[in-house]
């Protein structure tokens, strides 16, 4: 059965050991997590998950009832093939040699991304977008020498009927 | 009122009816025990925090009512992991309540600190770590509604120290709100329409329960379903009383150590309605096979069971009880009789397979543990209630002793926990103290929790020890018998204790049989005699459970001897 990526996006009561009881369904299950992302939403007694997870149909089943069942569990969505609206954040700290300067600037301008560092020898890079746009920017930038790379993994939103 | 944090304990275990309690105490749960002691609760002092769990595992397993335990921090705390983990494989309902260090010192690696929250997340249904003496009202309520309410399981409660001594105000019977809990009950009722649908088109159905049944306390309705409509019932291990083990419908155990007639059923039926169970791989065997002529209906109330294992044509998400009481009404409409006549040819079948190979073994000069079993089902008139231990024991007492009503069979299915039986029996007394429990145990497995024939004895309760001594590991020299050349690797037991002398050092009274002859005389006296009894059968040392199954094939390929 092939495989599929899966957006899981869930709201959690905003406690300690919440993420832990999830992160260890999906180890303890032998899961897959390829991104996750956590934060507190606009109620701070609960937060919102975002796990990116790649499973066969049967798979994702079970994952989705295990986090239902889960009593710190408030609401769980499979956002894959609905309307959605995802996003990834990276910094990216990328070598800026004096000939790549003005290169650099360009892919930053063509890709709507900001330098938001500037070192003697580096620039950090902050860009937003969807993981193929990553990829593309990521790929541009790696002949220049990317030093490091810091990626939230995807989060997403159902997109609410116009 | 103003309480400290360990009379609030008390008053809640007030609330829920709590009056029996499993412990072993400590630096942690000082402040608790203490106040135990001042309430009319009995406290049950163990003597080591597994046995803690089990004995409360047992009392909820036949009584129907959620078992409760207090061990202490750090190792008391991870002894009673095992329980835990039995009692959450199996689904019953506990209340397991730990001390743990002050919240100042936790994180510190303090003596005796552990992270009994972090080590029981995936054993437990749901676990807590108190954070102060304000929310411990809240928490130990959420604990019980949790552990008792959908698929029951143990929750565990981590009391700090200081929150125990805490004080706050304390308002009674306060009612418990969790916004993303709500297990659902009620069946959908096109689904069941669906189930009767199947029901009035099969030719060849076939009823698969388990321990679901008896949780959700539908045993009654089982047995009205399967007799009123003539489908044959087969079990699986936790559901053993489920429905009358000697109703000419059941078909007894399905699996692993099945019945030939349960297993070929399951084979050739062309509808299997699982009610309560979790298809268990010692129950499918190969799964691409298991039931492959069959249409599987899959009655439980934990959505996560359906289709974790088999293909299923109907999903029913709902209370056992409940959808079995709705299954019965819709078929009063439907013309049974004519149901019936149907199907003759398949009821003929399944009474040839019955005929065709029954449960059996050669009485020879030494004694089959299978006849001790038969024998002590004879004698205790089939009312007793059993434990057992894990192993081959588990699996005759399955087949030979015939369990007809609910909660009679108390057995660690799922986790297969030696050293269970015991304190389980001590459990089950404490429930029933003027019952007849008997634990069915091992050589190997007896001495896994031995000691708690003090626990007995301290408490006048009068469990009877049947151990089936074969100076083996048996199960698993079993299988090193069948499929590993006769290697008998590590499972020699040659040096056991005299368990005659071993119950009179706990001041029980001990019998010994070495002879077929002799079986009967010692179960007569063991079981007549007052208090706690150890009766040690010396059986034939190679023997083995048939049918079998090996691991992995289909279950309709059996070895019958």
């Amino acid at each position: 059965m092939t495989e599929e990526k899966h957006i899981l996006t869930m709201l959690v009561d905003n406690e300690p050991g919440v993420l832990s009881r999830i992160v260890g369904l999906f180890s303890g299950r032998g899961f897959n997590i390829e991104s996750l992302c956590v934060a507190e939403t606009i109620d701070p007694k609960v937060s919102r998950i975002t796990i990116v997870t790649k499973a066969n149909e049967p798979l994702v089943e079970q994952i989705e009832k295990q986090l239902r069942k889960l009593i710190n569990v408030i609401k769980l969505r499979d956002l894959t093939g609905s309307g959605s609206v995802q996003r990834e954040m990276a910094l990216i700290c990328v070598r800026a040699k004096p000939e790549n300067r003005d290169e650099i600037l360009r892919i930053v301008d063509i890709f709507r991304c900001k330098v938001v560092d500037v070192g003697v020898e580096y620039y950090i890079i902050e860009a937003t977008g969807s993981v193929e746009k990553m990829k593309a920017l990521v790929n541009l930038l790696k002949p220049m020498g990317i030093k490091k790379i810091a990626r939230t993994g995807t989060i997403a939103l159902f997109r609410e009927p116009h | 009122m103003k309480l400290t944090g360990a009379q609030i304990l008390m008053e809640v275990l007030k609330e829920e009816g709590v009056d029996s309690i499993f412990g072993f105490p400590g630096g942690a749960t000082i402040d608790i025990h203490d106040n135990v002691v001042k309430t009319d609760m009995h406290h049950y002092l163990v003597r080591h925090e597994q046995a803690a769990v089990h004995a409360a595992d047992g009392y909820a397993r036949v009584s129907g009512k959620v078992g409760v335990c207090i061990v202490t921090s750090g190792p008391g705390a991870t002894n009673a992991v095992t329980g835990i983990a039995t009692a959450y494989m199996d689904s019953i309902p506990l209340v397991i309540i730990c001390g743990q260090v002050p919240t100042h010192l936790i994180g510190n690696d303090a003596f005796q600190e552990v992270d009994i929250v972090g080590i029981t997340r995936p054993c437990t249904k749901h676990n807590y770590l108190v954070p102060s003496v304000e929310d411990l009202p809240r928490i130990l309520k959420e604990a019980f509604h949790i552990a008792r309410s959908g698929r029951p399981g143990p929750v565990l409660v981590d009391i700090p120290k200081n929150v125990q001594q805490g004080v706050t105000n304390y308002k009674p019977n306060q009612k418990v709100r969790l916004k993303s809990y709500n297990p659902t009950y009620k069946p959908n009722a096109k689904q069941l329409q669906k189930v009767v649908d199947l029901i009035k088109s099969s030719k060849r159905p076939l009823i698969f329960a388990g321990g679901g049944v008896l949780l959700s306390k539908g045993a009654d309705e089982l047995t009205r379903l399967a007799r009123s409509t003539e489908i044959p019932v087969t079990m699986s291990l936790m559901g053993l009383g489920a429905f009358p083990g000697t109703d000419p419908l059941s078909l007894g155990m399905i699996g692993m150590h099945g019945t030939y007639r349960a297993n070929m059923s399951s084979g050739e039926c062309d509808l299997l309605i699982g009610i309560g169970v979790r298809f268990d791989d010692r129950v499918t065997g190969k799964t691409d096979c298991f039931a492959s002529q069959a249409k599987i209906v899959h009655i439980d109330i934990d959505p996560t069971s359906i289709r974790k294992n088999v293909p299923v044509s109907v999903p029913v998400v709902g209370d056992c009880k409940s959808c079995l009481e709705i299954l019965n009404t819709l078929l009063e409409d439907e013309d049974l009789e004519a149901m019936k006549a149907r199907r003759r040819p398949w009821m003929e079948k399944v009474e040839t397979w019955k005929q065709q190979y029954k449960l059996a073994y050669a009485q020879e000069d030494e004694i089959k543990p299978q006849f001790v079993v038969e024998k002590l089902y004879e004698l205790t008139h089939g009312e007793a209630i059993i434990t057992t231990e894990v192993g081959q024991n588990q699996m005759w007492t399955a087949q030979y002793y015939h369990f007809d009503r609910p909660r009679q069979f108390v057995t660690s299915g799922g986790l297969g926990t030696m050293g269970f039986g015991l304190p389980a029996a001590i459990g089950a007394q404490v429930a029933f103290p003027d019952a007849l429990v008997v634990d069915v145990a091992g050589d190997g497995s007896i001495q896994m929790n031995i000691q708690e024939m003090a626990t007995a004895m301290q408490y006048k309760l009068p469990v009877k020890v049947v151990i089936l001594n074969n100076c083996y590991l048996g199960m698993v020299r079993q299988w090193q018998e069948l499929f590993y050349d006769k290697r008998y690797a590590c499972t020699g037991l040659e040096h056991a204790p005299d368990f005659v002398k071993l119950a009179e050092a706990y001041g029980a009274v001990g019998f010994k049989a070495t002879r077929p002859d002799e079986v009967e005389a010692v179960l007569r006296q063991g079981l007549e005699t007052p208090g706690p009894v150890i009766m040690d059968f010396r059986v034939s040392r190679e023997e083995c459970v048939y049918p079998m199954v090996p691991a992995g094939a289909p279950i309709t390929e059996m070895l019958l001897v």
